[in-house]
């Protein structure tokens, strides 16, 4: 369980994220939402322990400022939004990166096997021995989430639920890959770990989160199920755009919701 | 984003492994690169100026044969001349091949290297003052110090260099190549101003004694050097292999390598330190001997890839070959006279790093 009390963040003295009240239980695909500039990424860097910060966030009882980088690696994964590399790394060898601290959860036999579990689990199957530099920007994102998955491939470990923290999983992903890496994460969170998620478009949101938290101006808006938080009022203040939810556009518009996947 | 400088090599590199696990090849070439240590480690102990043969000394060496195998003479050129010469070549070489390895990992890119970006400008600095001022001003230094107050001032002086440079380069965690490069040069700049001021002071007799050094020479080769600088290079080289997980994992930039679970802060100033140590001891000894650091680490990456559990111990081997080698030609291309060896890495290295250059120009954002 990940708890956050009261968290304020500032950069450069100015103050990015404000007293935000935050809590995630195993089981659970949170999703931030907000637009852009309102934060996401500041908290989600405060609670993998990069910024320091005001208030309190523990991860399963330890507060994560007290916990030394080997012991938080064992419990999160943290994926970027985008990652540059300066040297001619081939796939297989980032993903291996993920297993740097040998805390994969995986037996003792599948090790070797797992790099490649992990790119065919993100649909890269056959691309290990490829250039990363080489690869376009969604496919770049999809090893980086390999090399993710491989870092906490067990959801759960001796008996102490995990961790991934997804800063924009499917920015620059097709509508197939958003929903493989979506799906990758639910399941990550239906066999006892957590995810929390900054991502955009609401509707993939609202189909995949357990709980939605809004940023907005650093400060949390809103938290709740997608039913409790997803209205016309909460967009309309949020998103400063008036659109209405659940509101069908004209019969001959066409229109695509990842909800109606056969997958 | 396509790396233009997966070009043909690369490439072929690739398509010989389709799993994309260099690590058998690493293994391989690690194995060839020792081979080729030997062999220019005999070489250069029985080629020289005097006709004391490699055979004679081997036979000497090997069945302690009585008598005439090798004279009173040929044994004191061996054994008091071209082997500290060896010894030094090869300490001073895998130095300098893998701190350029450590620093380009550090600085996330391939341009950095102690000679370019004024580390060894600010080692120079130390070991200039020493050697100038080490009789007046800084006598309690050396006094206290004895003959390691040349490489604990050249240290100073490139830990000095380092630590700032990395604090104006590096902001959240990124490195800017053109930061770091121009801050490299400011620095460079400031440390010869300094050098170039003890200099004036100096006295005729120390100022021969400052070109050639400054020239960068493995010549003047003792066993008194190497008990000096050895130690300390040794120490470095032996932190190299602990550092190699956390430069694959700063790859990914220094907010992923703490997600993996490296102490990023206390890594840096290890990495730090030891590169400072090894390239003040070097410098020390033997002067600027540039481009090493650069050439080496890029040479073999195209072969064996960036994954630095195999770039640093192949870099430390084929520095030290390519510096004996080096070595080799400097002392013959004019004989009987020896041209200083930081004019053969300079010479053959420049061109080296402008090719390197032209190559990724299209990738950084100078």
């Amino acid at each position: 369980m990940i708890e956050a009390r009261d968290v304020s963040v500032s950069i450069g003295g100015k103050r990015i994220v404000q007293n935000v009240d935050f809590e995630m239980r195993p089981g659970e695909l949170a999703a931030i939402v907000g637009p852009n500039g309102s934060g996401k990424t500041t908290f989600l860097r405060a609670l993998a322990g990069d910024l320091p910060h005001s208030g309190s966030i523990t991860m399963n009882g330890c507060g994560i400022s007290q916990m030394k980088p080997w012991e938080s690696a064992a419990l999160r994964a943290v994926l970027p939004q985008q990652t540059a590399l300066s040297f001619p790394f081939t796939v297989r060898e980032i993903v291996k990166l993920g297993m740097l601290n040998g805390r994969s959860g995986v037996l003792a036999g599948e090790t070797e096997r797992l790099p490649d579990r992990a790119l065919a689990r993100v649909d890269l199957d056959g691309f290990a021995g490829r250039f990363y530099q080489e690869l376009s920007g969604g496919e770049q994102q999809r090893v980086q989430l390999a090399r993710v998955l491989c870092q906490v491939w067990a959801p759960v470990l001796e008996g102490a639920p995990r961790y991934l923290f997804l800063d924009e999983p499917v920015s620059s992903l097709d509508i197939k890959h958003q929903l493989i890496i979506m799906n990758i994460a639910r399941d990550f969170a239906r066999r006892g770990g957590c995810v929390v998620a900054i991502l955009h478009d609401l509707n993939l949101t609202a189909m995949y989160a357990d709980r939605i938290h809004v940023m907005h101006h650093g400060r949390l808006a809103a938290a709740g199920s997608p039913q409790e938080v997803l209205s016309d009022d909460l967009i309309a203040r949020v998103f400063e755009c008036k659109l209405k939810v659940g509101v069908l556009p004209a019969a001959n518009i066409p229109f695509v919701l990842p909800q109606s996947a056969g997958i | 984003m396509v790396d233009r400088s997966a070009d043909g090599a690369l490439v072929m590199a690739a398509r010989r492994n389709p799993d994309g696990d260099r690590s058998g090849r690493a293994r391989l070439a690690i194995l060839l690169l020792c081979l080729l240590l030997a062999a220019t480690v005999l070489i250069s102990l029985a080629y020289g100026a005097s006709d004391a043969s490699a055979t004679a000394v081997l036979s000497d060496w090997l069945f302690q044969a009585p008598g005439d195998a090798l004279s009173a003479r040929d044994r004191l050129i061996v054994y008091d001349i071209r082997l500290p010469r060896v010894v030094l070549g090869v300490l001073i070489g895998a130095a300098l091949a893998v701190s350029g390895a450590v620093m380009q990992g550090l600085f996330r890119n391939p341009l950095a290297d102690p000679g370019l970006v004024g580390v060894s400008s600010g080692a120079s600095l130390g070991a200039v003052s020493v050697i100038v001022l080490g009789a007046t001003s800084l006598a309690p230094f050396t006094a206290m110090l004895g003959i390691y107050a040349l490489p604990v001032a050249a240290f100073g002086g490139g830990l000095a260099v380092t630590l700032v440079l990395y604090r104006v380069s590096t902001r959240r965690g990124q490195t800017s190549v053109a930061t770091m490069l121009l801050a490299g040069i400011a620095l460079g700049a400031m440390a010869m101003a300094f050098t170039g001021l003890l200099v004036f002071m100096a006295d005729d007799r120390q100022l021969r004694d400052l070109t050639f050094w400054q020239l960068g020479s493995l010549a003047g080769a003792t066993w008194g050097k190497i008990a000096t600088a050895g130690p300390i290079i040794m120490a470095s080289l032996a932190a190299a292999p602990f550092l190699a997980r956390g430069l694959n994992a700063l790859a990914l930039g220094e907010a992923s390598a703490s997600h993996l679970g490296i102490p990023v802060q206390r890594f840096k100033y290890v990495a730090i330190v030891a590169v400072s140590a090894s390239v003040g001891a070097s410098v020390a000894v033997s002067g600027g001997i540039g481009f090493v650091g650069i050439v080496v680490p890029h040479l073999l990456r195209l072969v064996i890839g960036p994954d630095n559990r195999y770039l640093l111990p192949a870099s430390a081997l084929l520095g030290a070959s390519l510096l004996l080698l080096a070595d080799a030609v400097s002392r013959t291309i004019v004989a009987p006279a020896e041209l200083p060896i930081g004019i053969v890495t300079a010479a053959v290295g420049a061109p080296f790093f402008l090719w390197i250059l032209l190559r990724k120009r299209g990738l950084i954002d100078l």
